[in-house]
């Protein structure tokens, strides 16, 4: 049958009341053929694996030769509790630990300050000290786990904490491994975590760059991050456009601090979000590997293959689990961990179905650790690479979300680039806009979510819940003193004296802060020190 | 005519998650109520003190970070220390059932879970909230810290 015929055929079919559209917008046909992937050229649009433009993925090999790292995020209550739950996912075959902090460290103050009340160990570990790490990692051999750690505003201090842990353990920093996420764009775009300003921030960040080439040539100096885009209520075309537009900025600050691209842009690494919409998801990921490999080569002028690699995490959606029947996430999360393995992802976290009550009981997270080995060892889906590529739906959106991040990055240089569309509020006047509309589109039945607009249940869900007891303030409270009591208190000072020096001249800030955790400063004493001579960030206010 | 409905939305504490909080703050706004909104990281003392000086008829929590037994209550304290227990105090987040219980004992009167629609909140409140006495038009709104 000719298409003509079919397509007259189609015009007579009834077709259910829906608005077949992707999250981000893009109107779904019926059917792709190959009229939707014209001008389509084999070796440079999708070329093979581990070979330029990366479309297919970032290794030769993929999956066929090691799987994705299962890197669940994890942390809570004291150091103890957390080194406990560490060795128990060890134990359950978990290869990558990822620490989760709690917002007072996130923020970079002490478990003792006024605006950490009711905050310590609930949504993450609370780390004051050196010695906090060093019961974290208790155990844990850092020259054969690699660790990401959450963390943004403090970042450098808490990789000066894990480089201190391995000198303790007797492993030098240049064989550590591990990410720090240390992007501190999306902050002040979604997630909101700061304590300086944009200009400091990327200094800081920059310091972190230049040393790390130098002293830890194995670590993941940034993970930038559209995670957090998404789950502020951006689309997934917004998620890959801000996410690579934030990336680019990066870069473009390592090169005027006057590195060479190839030095350190092999150790930058990204973190997507992995979201409902499925096939949009894999095409996402596809596309953000694209546009990296040839930004960096033609606009950078990076040399080093190592610098086009865009290599990812990804955690499963947080904001799509639901209160209403939480089971139903154990399966709504396997759909997002399959998406993120067909899009070709480096490690992934799938969430747990009770984290919309609290942070996930040991039975939940194995779970969905359980999720993750089930679709490397059962389905199949890991024995050949980039399996959905050429399929004419697959390709069609992968090249309308690319042409779509280059619109938005035209857009984002006409206002000056990243740091000035921050201070004009664009992206997060964007972002607030998709959230509204997505919630808009939930309540107009536009879009369904099982559970929420469609086929709710009236009952209660009748799940175990983690509890945070008080007492895990009092006493992270309470051994923070003992520290302060039992450490050089004339050391501190004097090497918060040279920090603060340092944030002043100008000069790399990495050896000052090590030299402050060594001697067991506290993060919120290192962070007021620099505070005073930054300043302090306020956002302006959109919604 | 029917005074509007005057509804500040917070973000207490340090908890970035500004999400829900933004959402339902547009949608209140669109469902013809008078918003305002504090902006990140507020301390329960700035929170009561800006709904006394907006004079506002409801005090909207938004908390994700686990800090909500701490802070609710605090806010309600800081209302009665004030004198303002006028002002009612609903709130929404990760807040587990029987901490949502016990919340609502202590005072709060209403408490919106994830996956509430915004126009169950919008019908909550325009059934709930009794808009005050006369007031003085407040002028523009002003961002407070």
């Amino acid at each position: 049958m000719s298409r003509e015929n079919w397509e007259k055929k189609l015009k007579n079919c009834k077709e259910r009341d829906f608005k077949f559209k992707t999250i981000s917008g893009i109107p779904v046909k019926p059917l792709y053929t190959p009229d939707d992937c014209e001008f389509f050229d084999y070796e440079r649009d999708l070329g093979y694996p581990g070979e330029f433009p990366f479309t297919r993925g970032v290794y030769t090999n993929m999956y066929r030769g090691r799987l994705w790292t299962m890197r669940q995020f994890s942390g809570f209550g004291t150091p103890k509790d957390t080194n406990r739950r560490y060795k128990y996912l060890l134990k359950h075959g978990q290869t990558g630990l990822s620490v989760a902090f709690d917002f007072p460290t996130l923020y970079g103050r002490d478990s003792d300050d006024p605006f950490s009340r009711g905050e310590v160990g609930k949504c993450g570990v609370a780390v004051d000290t050196l010695r906090d790490m060093e019961i974290i990692f208790d155990g844990i051999p850092l020259d054969r786990i690699s660790t990401s750690m959450t963390i943004n505003p403090p970042a450098a201090i808490l990789l000066a904490m894990y480089i201190a842990v391995g000198e303790k353990q007797g492993v030098p920093a240049h064989i550590l491994t591990g990410t720090i996420q240390n992007d501190m764009l999306k902050e002040y775009q979604a997630q909101k975590t700061w304590i300086y300003p944009p200009e400091p921030s990327m200094r800081i960040i920059t310091d972190i760059l230049e040393y790390c080439s130098e002293n830890v040539p194995k670590w993941n100096t940034i993970s930038i991050s559209g995670y957090h885009i998404r789950e502020a209520g951006s689309t997934a075309l917004q998620e890959l456009a801000f996410t690579l537009a934030n990336g680019f900025t990066y870069v473009e600050y390592g090169i005027k601090r006057g590195l060479a691209v190839d030095k350190f842009a092999p150790r930058l690494s990204f973190f997507f979000n992995s979201h409902l919409d499925f096939f949009e998801e894999i095409a996402k990921y596809r596309a953000a590997r694209r546009i990296w490999s040839r930004v960096m080569r033609d606009k950078y002028n990076a040399q080093n293959p190592r610098s086009f690699l865009m290599r990812f995490h990804t955690q499963t959606a947080g904001c799509t689990l639901t209160a209403q029947q939480p089971e139903n996430n154990i399966i709504r999360t396997a759909f997002q961990a399959l998406a993120a393995v067909l899009g070709g992802t480096q490690s992934l976290h799938t969430n747990s179905m009770d984290e919309t009550y609290a942070l996930p009981t040991e039975k939940a997270v194995k779970i969905a650790l359980r999720t993750q080995q089930l679709i490397a060892y059962e389905t199949g889906v890991a024995s050949t690479i980039d399996p959905l590529g050429g399929s004419y739906y697959i390709e069609s959106l992968t090249n309308e979300l690319e042409k779509g991040a280059y619109e938005y990055f035209n857009k984002i240089e006409k206002l000056g680039g990243v740091l000035r569309a921050i201070e004009k509020g664009f992206f997060q006047r964007e972002i607030s806009r998709s959230a509204y509309e997505y919630q808009r589109s939930l309540e107009k039945k536009e879009r369904f979510h099982v559970g929420i607009n469609i086929f709710q249940e009236d009952k209660p869900a009748d799940i175990e819940i983690l509890k945070i007891p008080p007492e895990v303030e009092r006493n992270q409270k309470k051994a923070l003193k003992k520290v302060k009591q039992e450490r050089n208190n004339r050391k501190v000072k004097e090497s918060l004296r040279l920090l603060r020096k340092a944030a002043r001249d100008g000069e790399n800030l990495m050896p000052r802060i090590l030299d402050c955790v060594r001697v067991y400063a506290t993060i919120g004493e290192i962070c007021n020190t620099m505070k005073e001579e930054f300043g302090e960030y306020h956002e302006p206010i959109i919604f | 005519m029917d005074k509007k409905i005057r509804v500040l939305v917070a973000k207490p504490g340090l908890d970035g998650h500004d999400r829900g909080a933004k959402v339902v703050a547009a949608a209140l706004r669109d469902a013809g109520m008078e918003v305002i909104y504090t902006g990140l990281h507020q301390s329960p003392e700035a929170i009561v003190e800006a709904a006394i000086q907006e004079d506002v008829d409801v005090i909207g929590l938004s908390i994700l970070s686990g800090a909500h037994m701490t802070i609710f209550p605090k806010v309600l304290e800081l209302l009665k220390k004030k004198r303002a227990q006028r002002i009612i105090v609903v709130g929404g987040g990760i807040i587990p059932a029987d901490d949502m219980k016990k919340l609502e004992k202590k005072g709060v009167k209403k408490l919106f879970g994830p996956g509430t629609p915004t126009t169950e909140i919008i019908k909550w409140l325009k059934e709930n909230v009794k808009t005050g006495k006369k007031r003085v038009k407040v002028q523009k709104k002003r961002r407070r810290k």
